[in-house]
């Protein structure tokens, strides 16, 4: 079938020809080309314009700071609960927190967290009867100028994210093995790993670890919850030029474009020669011998901040659920004097079309999406091709290039071909993003599948065709619907796709929600990020429920 | 030789290495033992054989199965039943559905078809199982189902991968039996592939050794 053939073509097509185009798009009014507005001439006035703007340096900083400090952060924490913790009960535990964790959007998770730490949250309320706080305290916590929530709003959400990838990569290393070998010539448990594991794993990580730096540097809607606002960081600050009445603006957001895949560009650089200094380091620690027998405060630490973490996330969503519901609520009352439904009767009919179209757009995206992956797959396997370091790499860059450097192109390209606006640009838009991580998700069971089913299928005389529909499908049939749920989460949480090629007009519950993020209204907050959250959720809960279904007769197939 | 399977000149290579090479006929209702210690390309022989060969490697020479030339035939025009070590029954399927999977089409009408299956497993004693898990099968239950999976697609050549391993000692003996006297009668060409003395010397046919692995001493 030579269609088959074209697929793995095709999907870089569709995931990096948007990219590619974006990029352009940018590059061409960023130095001053708009056709639209009547500009030919190249020139560099949007970047004289860009470098008079007095808040650049400040949101410059702010952008290199908040990717290295939570990507760090995040790193750091996830690598230590490894190192620590692996193979025990409560990594056990941590580990089926994870999924649901992963599905919550960020924009929920921040707005949760907001909650929690703002001066009139959850913490300030449970701390007022020791320090006496009849009023919120005159603290400026959230939306701090160093960014320091945002920070840590996005560590809460990377660490899940990166201890997945961890988990993904270890089983091929034997880290039990090593750390057996380590431990017997006395070395502490984490001292162990961090020594014999660590330097194999950081390879296969690398890839989702830039993905994390890139995305902390440049991620829009987080920033707006959590960050700074006067100036934002560099890409909130795009996104309001972008979203300006005044049509010229349009070339400095588009300069403001470049210079945040510079920066990312130039952080991705900083950020692989601190792995070449920590790896001399590294060399030296271990060379040195030393055994770290008395690490266990290190595996506490780690244990405590993961627990912190996770439990932010948790809190958080739990604190939306309360606002959602709440009645009069005043300080510092851990909770309601009243609960009543009136936020949900008010908001909840309103959010019936965004959430219509979110399905929709989750839908259409994942189903192209997973039909292009398994025909990668399929393709892979009849025709013998070899997945590479390079595919891989591809298969990274819409997550590693900034959305907000080529996005703002792709909708100029949308708006030049009448296009902007509609659902299918949107859609299109999603696909860019759910692709990877449905192939992520996917790849490994689909190449862990057992082929001499296929051989004895095939020598039983069914065709290719039947193998794949009958056998192998149904086989895979819960990876499938996990590949598709988190590619469903993945879309249900995308923010600036939506709104930039939905030019505003495709609401779904991710835009409505971060819509909400400049207001103070905390009812309205809670039902809306609550039922974002839910959009997220529901697939993975399906993807659970349906295989348990249908399969409930199947001995073989409960853990496959 | 113009019936059961012929390998003429056959020869594997992977990257510009031989790594089998055999030339040989098995008649129908014979046994042909290819033994060899694991790594040897054993079943890679079967892989060619049955067309599933990765496309890393290259084939030379022709594969007949009765007159017909099958080296370019795609695997589900082959008409050559594989049993693995493992039974491999389709984990998804009921019993009666593996069956049916291997059940040709030209056998047409569910209620045809039914009675076919139900008068298959009722051959191995199996009678009634239709509906049941693979997975609640034992050992021995399983390569049954497997073996009359196979069957029942009508091959023209039977070819076995160390089918009885994994089995233990007096179910091997058992099941060894129930093999070979089926494709005796049913009149098949066998090619077994085995690294166990017991099985050859159960098959009862010829024997040919397939050498070291290459990167193995030299003794």
């Amino acid at each position: 079938m030579p269609a088959l053939r074209l697929a793995p073509a095709l999907t870089l097509l569709v995931m990096l020809g948007p990219v590619a185009a974006g990029l352009a798009g940018t590059l061409l009014p960023a130095f001053g080309v708009m056709p639209a507005l009547g500009r030919v001439e190249p020139g560099f006035m949007p970047f004289h314009e860009l470098v008079a703007w007095p808040g650049l340096p400040r949101a410059m900083a702010l952008s290199l700071g908040t990717g290295f400090a939570a990507t760090a952060l995040a790193l750091a924490i996830a690598l230590l609960i490894c190192a620590g913790w692996q193979g025990t009960r409560a990594f056990r535990w941590l580990e089926r927190a994870l999924s649901p964790l992963l599905s919550v959007p960020h924009a929920a998770a921040a707005f949760g967290f907001a909650f929690l730490i703002a001066p009139s949250g959850w913490i300030a309320r449970a701390l007022a009867p020791a320090t006496g706080w009849e009023r919120p305290p005159d603290l400026l916590i959230l939306q701090d100028p160093l960014g320091l929530s945002l920070i840590a709003g996005l560590v809460i959400k990377e660490v899940p994210f990166l201890l997945l990838m961890t988990l993904a990569a270890l089983p091929a290393l034997r880290p039990a093995q090593s750390l057996a070998t380590a431990r017997s010539l006395g070395y502490g448990r984490s001292t162990g790993w961090l020594k014999t594991v660590f330097p194999r794993l950081y390879p296969q990580i690398r890839l989702p670890v830039y993905a994390v730096l890139a995305f902390s540097m440049s991620v829009v809607d987080v920033a707006m919850i959590l960050g700074p606002s006067t100036p934002p960081t560099l890409s909130v600050q795009i996104l309001r030029w972008m979203n300006d009445p005044d049509l010229a603006l349009r070339l400095r957001a588009a300069a403001g474009a470049v210079l945040q895949l510079a920066l990312t560009v130039a952080a991705l650089g900083l950020w692989r020669l601190g792995e070449y200094a920590v790896a001399r380091l590294g060399r030296r620690w271990i060379a040195a011998g030393g055994r770290g027998t008395r690490d266990g405060l290190l595996r506490g630490a780690a244990l405590a901040l993961g627990a912190v973490s996770a439990a932010a996330v948790f809190l958080g969503l739990a604190a939306l659920a309360v606002w959602s519901v709440a009645g009069f609520w005043g300080f510092p009352a851990l909770l309601p004097d009243t609960l009543t439904l009136k936020s949900w009767m008010r908001q909840g009919p309103m959010l019936l079309a965004p959430a219509a179209d979110t399905a929709l757009i989750a839908l259409v995206a994942v189903g192209v999406a997973l039909a292009l992956v398994l025909a990668c797959l399929e393709a892979e396997d009849r025709f013998g091709l070899r997945p590479t370091t390079r595919a891989l790499w591809l298969l990274y860059l819409p997550l590693i290039v900034p959305q907000i450097a080529f996005l703002p192109g792709l909708q100029l390209l949308a708006l030049v071909t009448g296009i902007d606006g509609s659902r299918g640009a949107v859609i299109a838009g999603h696909v860019i993003f759910v692709l990877p991580y449905v192939f992520l998700s996917l790849s490994d069971p689909y190449r862990g599948w057992d082929a001499r089913h296929g051989a004895v299928a095939r020598a039983l005389g069914a065709g290719p065709a039947r193998v794949f529909w009958q056998v192998r499908l149904p086989m895979l049939l819960r990876p499938v619907l996990t590949a598709a749920a988190v590619g469903a989460a993945v879309s249900v949480g995308q923010f600036l796709p939506t709104l930039l090629l939905g030019a505003g007009r495709v609401p779904t519950l991710t835009t409505e929600a971060v819509a909400l993020a400049s207001g103070g209204a905390r009812r309205v907050i809670g039902v809306t990020a609550l039922a974002q959250t839910a959009a997220a959720f529901v697939p993975f809960a399906l993807a659970l429920l349906i295989p348990a279904l249908v399969w409930r007769n199947r001995r073989g197939l409960r853990h496959g | 030789m113009a019936e059961g399977l012929v390998l003429e000149d056959l020869r594997i290579a992977l990257g510009g290495r031989v790594m089998v090479a055999l030339d040989a006929a098995v008649a129908p209702g014979s046994v042909l033992t290819v033994m060899g210690p694991s790594g040897s390309g054993k079943s890679t022989l079967l892989a060619a054989i049955t067309g599933t060969l990765a496309p890393q490697f290259t084939l030379m020479g022709r594969i007949l199965l009765d007159g017909r030339d099958i080296t370019a035939l795609p695997p589900e025009q082959r008409r050559t039943g594989i049993l693995f070590q493992d039974e491999l029954l389709f984990p998804h399927l009921s019993v009666g559905g593996n069956l049916a999977f291997g059940l040709p089409p030209s056998v047409r009408g569910r209620a045809a078809r039914r009675a076919r299956i139900a008068e298959a497993l009722d051959e191995i004693g199996l009678a009634g199982f239709a509906p049941r898990d693979p997975a609640t099968l034992s050992g021995g239950q399983k390569a049954r189902v497997a073996l009359m999976r196979t069957l029942l697609a009508a091959p023209r050549a039977l070819l076995l991968d160390e089918p009885f391993s994994r089995l233990d000692a007096e179910l091997r003996g058992q099941i060894r039996a129930l093999v070979f006297e089926r494709a005796r009668t049913q009149g098949l060409p066998v090619l077994l592939v085995t690294h166990d003395r017991a099985d050859a010397e159960a098959a009862g046919g010829r024997v040919i050794r397939l050498g070291e692995p290459p990167d193995a001493p030299a003794p």
